[in-house]
């Protein structure tokens, strides 16, 4: 009780049950947050119960004892216990197997359902992987190096440069493929420009071509959603320039 | 139930006569306590303390009540009481009995009556500090004090 003297006594009479009603409330207050007192309030409890001993002496008459028992054989005590455990003994299984039987129609609709998705899914993975080896042999069509690239132009005339960019502007994807090229110092490269609808051009990538004279690049780095005027090459520094530094070679608007 | 009447009716009825001091009054409660033992056996939990005990706190508790002519206040599932030994033993009841009569007889008279009026009338402290004359303050210190003397008696 160190440090709880104040609430001593009145855990005394809450002990015996006399504590006035009006101090109960502040009481049970102090202890519902004080485990300290709650032990100490169960312990004066018993102390108090000795109390009931002391009277110990007089015994009950005799009748007390026959009419107890008289009481007690009216009670239908056994047959009520013996109804309501029956009725639970009965009720339990019939509950446990409606129970189970629920859980089995509901399981089995869960399987049927995760059948069903796993199904479709197998079906949509199977159509991407088709997809996607397409475009990969699509890709490797433009940009193997084992990939031949072979310009047709008319009969008796002599091949000349060219080149094709294929612009996609809402995702910014480009696919730009040139051929006939001519070959470049080795300080200098190629650079394609996207050219927008308003400011300045926007670098496209460099490139050298082949021993063929042919040259690709794929999706290089271009912001999405713009516009292209046009596309442009131009010879620039083998690093690239942040824009052109000399007149186009090449220039194609969209058809 | 007839053994558990034949052991601890008399702890019963003496407590219901105490409070009440009429013995067609007293057998009534004896009769209603042993009844809810019959009808609710599972109110007492015998891992927490002896059965004597618990039933001598239920008595005093029902027979203020009926003292003061209310309904039941405390219902019997709520008392818990974890004193030991069972006082099962005829030898350890006279013992135990014999140390609080001691206790009690050997406190100072106010202390003693104080203690009596709160535990077998019922009375706050108020309600004894007004039939006494003694102050407020006197009487919460008595009933401490009287409750922790026979506390220490039986710890002995």
């Amino acid at each position: 009780m160190t440090g709880h003297e104040q609430y001593a006594e009145d855990l005394t009479l809450h002990a015996l049950g006399v504590l006035d009603k009006e101090d109960i409330h502040t009481l049970e207050e102090h202890i519902s947050s004080c485990s300290s007192c709650r032990r100490e309030l169960l312990r004066l409890q018993d102390d108090a119960a000795w109390l009931a001993l002391s009277t110990v002496g007089p015994v009950p008459p005799a009748r007390a004892r026959k009419r107890l028992l008289e009481s007690i054989a009216r009670e239908p005590r056994i047959p009520r216990i013996v109804q309501k455990r029956a009725f639970w003994a009965m009720a339990i299984p019939y509950g446990l197997a409606a129970a189970l039987a629920l859980l089995t129609v509901f399981f089995r609709s869960e399987i049927v359902d995760l059948r069903r998705r796993m199904t479709n899914l197998q079906s949509s993975y199977s159509a991407q992987q088709h997809e996607l080896t397409q475009a990969r042999d699509l890709v490797n069509t433009f940009t193997s190096a084992e990939a031949k690239h072979i310009t047709l132009v008319a009969a008796n005339a002599s091949p000349q440069p060219q080149a094709k960019a294929f612009y996609l502007w809402t995702t910014g994807r480009l696919v730009f493929l040139a051929s006939n090229m001519a070959p470049v110092s080795t300080a200098r490269a190629y650079e394609l420009w996207l050219i927008p609808e308003t400011g300045a051009p926007i670098p496209a990538g460099t490139f050298k071509p082949d021993a063929h004279g042919s040259a690709v690049i794929v999706n290089p780095p271009l912001p999405r959603g713009v516009e292209a005027k046009a596309f442009a090459v131009t010879i620039e520094p083998e690093a690239g320039s942040a824009a052109p530094t000399t007149q186009p070679i090449m220039i194609g608007a969209g058809e | 139930m007839g053994l558990l009447y034949d052991r601890y009716s008399p702890i019963v009825y003496s407590v219901a006569l105490r409070v009440l001091g009429d013995a067609a009054a007293a057998e009534d409660v004896l009769q209603e306590v042993f009844m809810q033992l019959w009808r609710n056996p599972r109110a007492f939990n015998s891992s927490r303390g002896a059965l004597g005990a618990w039933l001598g706190v239920i008595t005093r508790n029902r027979a203020i009540d009926c003292l003061r002519r209310r309904r039941p206040e405390t219902h019997i599932d709520d008392v818990v009481v974890s004193v030991e030994p069972d006082l099962a033993s005829e030898a350890e009841r006279a013992r135990t009995i014999a140390k609080i009569r001691t206790t009690l007889s050997s406190m100072p008279v106010g202390q003693r009556i104080a203690l009596e009026m709160a535990y077998f009338e019922g009375l706050t402290h108020s309600e004894i500090a007004s039939k006494t004359g003694e102050s407020l303050g006197t009487i919460k210190t008595r009933i401490r004090s009287g409750l922790l003397a026979l506390r220490g008696a039986l710890a002995q």
